[in-house]
């Protein structure tokens, strides 16, 4: 008997979609995906940004620059929370990708003497991975809050094993030089614009295949996972695999999002692994909501302009204004950012 | 070298304390569903509310027997006064949402009470420290103990028994017991859902401040008190099983006498043993010790 | 709550949207620089980072910060003794931005490129901890702008690295253990066996291990008993207590500070842990005036200078102490301390260069050369600038022991050793950890 086919698990959602269009609603009863020409003008419409923005940033002041440096880079970890997200799991401790990807990458640069920007990003992506993989079958039977506290805690043993590590500068971290780009140093006057640039174009290019994927098979079946893991393994689809993929997907781009952090910032320590700063990629991710890519990154864009603002106005009640920024965010904005541009309808059987 | 002694008296001692703290944390998460980070602001605004009503108490001249009466209070004030105003004014616009976002919800409210505590007390420090001495010294072998530290011994079993008799013994309790069991079928049988999670958010309050109050003495009260809290009261609540009393005094007494052998035996080891416990439990008993075996819906 | 027709928003609305707000990112950040072309008198702006929230606020952020607000007012008066009479900076006013150091060190190196590019400051004075030192000092350097870092403690900072732009105006944290142990050894202090308990950071790492390699020094028949390291911020030293206690020991010697240090004291006195063993710590003069009596008395402990009741006497001591009591109601401890000496050395670097260059606000790089190499008075002593190519400060100590005054109902110090800075502090070229298993070679004590 041949299993059927996993497009098949598209069709339907248990609600009846409000408000979508006839072309919509036919895709869905036929079980067929939607018009392709759409993702081309999303790939098209993205590359563009990618370059207006690397243009942008030529005349933008040097703390604009750092600051969506800072964004694009911590983007990319919410993105991989995202990516579980889709799944139906919050990673609580995203923070220990994000410590490998910057330490591996620190590590290569200090040690190995590997300089190549782009090579370091790699590597920081790759070595996450590598830690992440022991774990994915473990984490992939976890949900709810148990997979968020399980991840907080394995993220915060690394914070307690960095802390120890005085080879790694314990508490106090450690300092990382100015990478190359394609065996050429950097100039001192544009070197935060070119990390800026790499930056950019390493996210940009990462969002864009978290696309691709989101909309593949493989992403599709994350999303009726998170709708009803029993139908999806009824119906053949492999709940473990799929959630494991993910693991090793996030904890890619996690890794990726610590090393271009570690590049611009120059400095790396094992706060990088706390509880709080995976809490804030959480924040991102949530804030962003789970159906557009973009949403990451302005999610994440506007958390560090407030944090900047509110840090040079409220010096002394930073945290007040902070908290009530997020506490707003998550009141007014219950599906994310994401949901002020993508169709409603496309939400299905969210109760 | 420690006896074996020393070690189960600081593990029970330590224990104590955990429980005290963290059993409003799974009260909390077993009714309504939330992992409170906000947990250890509460406990903060405990010890401040202490330090002020013992000093007002100390200033209406009543003998320092009344300290600890002051101490009740403040926990009992933090309670009427916090706990309403977050429930109905918070928490209440983000039930049956996701139990990340609702924890995420908790840690902004963490940050802004934060710095409301530090514009309602400021940043210096308060002590409380009349309430430490009241109970003497106690010496056993070649330690000396304070006697208030056994007090608070006697404080945590008082609380877990006063929480668990009004849990199985009271109607209402029975009722908050049928809510964490499973709330979509208490409100069908008529249930006033909302009231009993009022109750419940308000003697997790309660607790969280209670734990503070009595701990003030011990420490000097200045922002920063309440990240120390948090986690470990998190490690004590997963250990034991979210949710459940019994679940929080083994968890308690778990990361209690583990950090006292990691203290005396492998100093090294204590920054994370409480994290490998935590991994651990999760690993082998995700629902930790006590949860009850939950029926999936399909 | 259904949207009518929903048509998908194409991906150029959500390109457009993104578009937006970037711009509206922009324009908050335009308005912002557009005043700070001020015509009329000219001003120097500083700016002030140090921990207004989190653990460290109460003990070394808030008052580093009241010093900073009393001293830049009394400069911008003209009221400071000479040489620092000058009003301002060299005749133009101080403005000062205080920014908070709480919040981990990638939030520390944006704000400091904030304070640099969108504020416009044209120096930053700050950071009490070594982990912010560590990633803002590159960043300053590469900007090229003008970072003095007044508090923290990691010997690392100059030994790691070289600076042309960066300057620590206190002494780093060896000389805190160093000068504990000697002044355990002038005094003829029996210590054949010692506990420690620090917290498990790199404060507390590397105090604990200057503190042994000196006492390996100093008493090389010491045994080292209980070798406690407490989380940082844990607060319950219940269990740490009894270990301390149920292993005697001649010495306890502990780095804790702020609400840790406190908590530990009045956990730890009633229960006689300071009746039975020499307490030192090495950082501990902050919490006296909060815990007054509940100090107990005999407790050796330094304050990382001469500072506060260990400050020498001088005319400039008398009148830092007199506007900071003025101000605060209280006697500044160490860390006002290192922030005047910070503002004092750059307000002496800033008008020495200056005078050599007719008047003029100085450039990053006057300022670097006037502060290079240089000397000045501050409340806490001589300053010199004579480690890590002139870069890195040394400075003389003291160490003193407890006791309560009934009469004056405070903590007063008694039995004061003053220590030069040529004896607890390594010479030029030589890292510490290094200097210290020479058994100090090349100190100079009296």
């Amino acid at each position: 008997m041949t299993t059927p086919s996993l497009r098949a698990l598209r069709v339907a959602p248990s609600t009846p979609s409000e408000g979508a269009t006839p072309e919509d609603r036919r895709s869905r009863i036929l079980g067929v995906p939607g018009p392709s020409p759409r993702r081309g003008v999303v790939l098209g419409s993205g590359v563009l940004l990618i370059v207006v923005l690397l243009v942008a940033g030529a005349f933008m002041p040097k703390w604009l620059t750092f600051l969506l440096t800072m964004a694009a880079s911590h983007g990319l970890v919410s993105l991989g929370i995202v990516l579980l997200m889709r799944g139906g799991v919050v990673s609580f401790g995203q923070g220990l990708v994000f410590a490998v990807g910057g330490y591996a990458a620190a590590l290569a640069f200090n040690r190995l003497g590997f300089t190549d920007a782009l090579g370091l990003a790699l590597t920081g992506g790759v070595a996450a991975t590598l830690v992440a993989a022991p774990f994915a079958p473990l984490l992939s039977r976890y949900r709810g809050i148990f997979f968020a506290m399980l991840t907080l805690a394995m993220s915060m043993v690394a914070y307690g094993v960095l802390v120890k590590t005085s080879a790694l500068g314990g508490s106090d971290g450690f300092n990382m030089g100015r990478a190359t780009l394609f065996g050429q140093a950097l100039p001192d006057a544009r070197s935060g614009y070119v990390l800026y640039g790499v930056t950019i174009v390493c996210a940009g290019v990462l969002a864009l295949l978290a696309r691709v994927y989101f909309d593949s098979t493989r992403g599709l079946v994350t999303q009726a996972v998170r709708e009803n893991e029993l139908r999806v393994e009824y119906l053949g689809g492999s709940v473990r695999q799929a959630m494991s993929l993910n693991f090793l997907l996030a904890a890619f781009a996690g890794g990726c999002g610590g090393a271009l952090t570690v590049m611009s910032l120059g400095h790396i320590d094992p706060n990088f692994s706390y509880w709080t700063t995976s809490g804030e990629f959480v924040f991102v991710a949530i804030l962003a909501g789970w159906q557009s890519v973009l949403a990451v990154f302005v999610a994440s864009t506007l958390l560090e302009v407030v944090r900047s603002f509110s840090s040079l106005y409220f010096p002394n009640t930073w945290q007040l204004s902070l908290g009530i920024f997020l506490l707003l965010m998550i009141r007014f904005l219950p599906d994310g950012i994401g949901s002020l541009w993508v169709d409603r309808g496309r939400k299905g059987a969210r109760r | 070298m420690a006896t074996a002694l020393t070690i189960l008296i600081d593990g029970l001692s330590y224990a104590s304390w955990l429980f005290i703290v963290a059993l409003g944390l799974t009260l909390v998460f077993g009714v309504l569903k939330i992992l409170n980070i906000a947990h250890g602001s509460f406990y903060a605004l405990g010890a401040y509310a202490a330090a002020s009503f013992v000093a007002w108490f100390a200033s209406m001249k009543f003998a320092p027997e009344w300290s600890l009466v002051a101490m009740l209070f403040a926990a009992v004030a933090v309670a009427v006064l916090v706990a309403p105003l977050t429930e109905r004014g918070l928490m209440r616009f983000f039930y049956g949402r996701d139990e990340v976002l609702l924890v995420l919800v908790t840690y902004a409210l963490f940050l802004v009470l934060e710095d409301v505590t530090k514009l309602l007390w400021g940043a210096n420090p308060y002590y409380v420290s009349e309430p430490y001495a009241m109970f003497g010294n106690v010496e056993i072998g070649d330690q000396v103990y304070v006697g208030y530290d056994f007090m608070l011994m006697g404080l945590a079993v008082a609380v877990g028994l006063a929480v668990w008799w009004g849990l199985n013994r009271t109607r209402q309790g029975k009722i908050v017991l049928a809510v964490i069991h499973s709330e979509e079928v208490a409100a069908s049988m008529g249930v006033n859902v909302s009231r009993v999670y009022m109750l419940a958010f308000g003697v997790g309050v309660f607790l969280a401040a209670l734990g503070g109050a009595f701990t003030a003495p011990l420490i000097s009260v200045q922002p920063g008190v309440s990240v120390g809290v948090i986690i470990v009261s998190f490690a004590v609540v997963i250990i034991g099983g979210l949710g459940s009393i019994e679940g929080a005094a083994i968890g308690a007494l778990i990361v209690g006498l583990a950090r006292s052998f990691a203290v005396h035996v492998m100093p090294q080891a204590e920054l994370f043993s409480i994290y490998i416990v935590m991994a651990l439990v999760l690993m082998v008993r995700p629902e930790g010790l006590f949860q009850r075996i939950q029926a999936r819906k399909i | 709550m259904q949207k009518t027709s929903a048509r998908r928003t194409s991906p150029v609305h959500a390109l457009a949207l993104a578009i937006a707000g970037l711009a509206a990112t922009l324009a908050p950040a335009a308005r912002a620089q557009a005043p700070a072309a001020a015509a009329g008198t000219e001003t120097f702006k500083v700016g002030i980072v140090s921990f207004l929230s989190g653990q460290a606020a109460e003990s070394f952020g808030i008052p580093a910060v009241n010093g900073a607000k009393a001293l830049v007012e009394a400069f911008n008066k003209g009221e400071a003794p000479a040489p620092y009479d000058k009003a301002g900076i060299g005749g133009m006013r101080i403005e000062a931005v205080y920014i908070d150091e709480n919040g981990g060190a990638t939030k520390q190196v944006q704000e400091l490129r904030n304070l640099y590019d969108r504020e416009k400051v044209d120096a930053v004075v700050g950071y009490v901890s070594s982990g912010d030192c560590l990633a803002v000092a590159p960043v300053a350097e590469e900007m090229k702008k003008f970072l003095i870092l007044y508090d923290c403690g990691t010997p690392r900072i100059f030994e790691d690295a070289k600076y042309n732009y960066v300057f620590r105006t206190a002494s780093h944290a060896t000389m805190d253990n160093v000068a504990l142990a000697r002044y355990l050894k002038a005094r003829n202090i029996k210590a054949e066996s010692f506990n420690m308990i620090n917290q498990d950071y790199a404060w507390g790492q590397d105090s604990r291990k200057d503190f042994t390699l000196s006492m390996a020094q100093l008493y090389p028949q010491a045994k080292l008993g209980e070798d406690l390291l407490p989380k940082f911020g844990a607060g319950q030293y219940g269990t740490e207590i009894s270990a301390l206690m149920s292993r005697r020991a001649d010495v306890t010697h502990s780095s804790l500070w702020g609400g840790d240090l406190q908590a530990f004291i009045l956990q730890a006195g009633p229960r006689g842990l300071f009746k039975r063993s020499q307490v030192v710590l090495s950082a501990a003069d902050h919490v006296l005036t909060n815990l007054g009596d509940k100090m107990p008395d005999g407790a050796i402990l330094g304050a990382r200078g001469s500072y506060g009741l260990l400050s020498p006497k001088s005319p400039l001591n008398d009148w830092w102490w007199s506007i900071y009591q003025k101000s605060y109601q209280t006697y500044p401890a160490q860390a006002p301390y290192r922030m005047a000496q910070a503002l004092l050395g750059l307000k002496m670097a800033a008008e020495k260069a200056m005078a050599a260059n007719g008047g003029k606000k100085p450039t990053t790089e006057q300022l670097a050369a006037a502060l290079t190499n240089a000397e000045w008075d501050s409340p806490g002593g001589r300053i010199r600038m004579t480690l890590g190519g002139g870069h890195q400060a040394t400075q003389e100590t003291a160490i003193g022991r407890t006791r309560y005054d009934a009469a004056k109902k405070m903590v007063v110090l008694d039995d004061i050793q003053r220590f030069p800075a040529a004896c607890v502090n390594p010479p030029v070229n030589v890292k510490s950890e290094d200097w210290i298993k020479s058994d100090f070679a090349g100190a100079k004590c009296n």
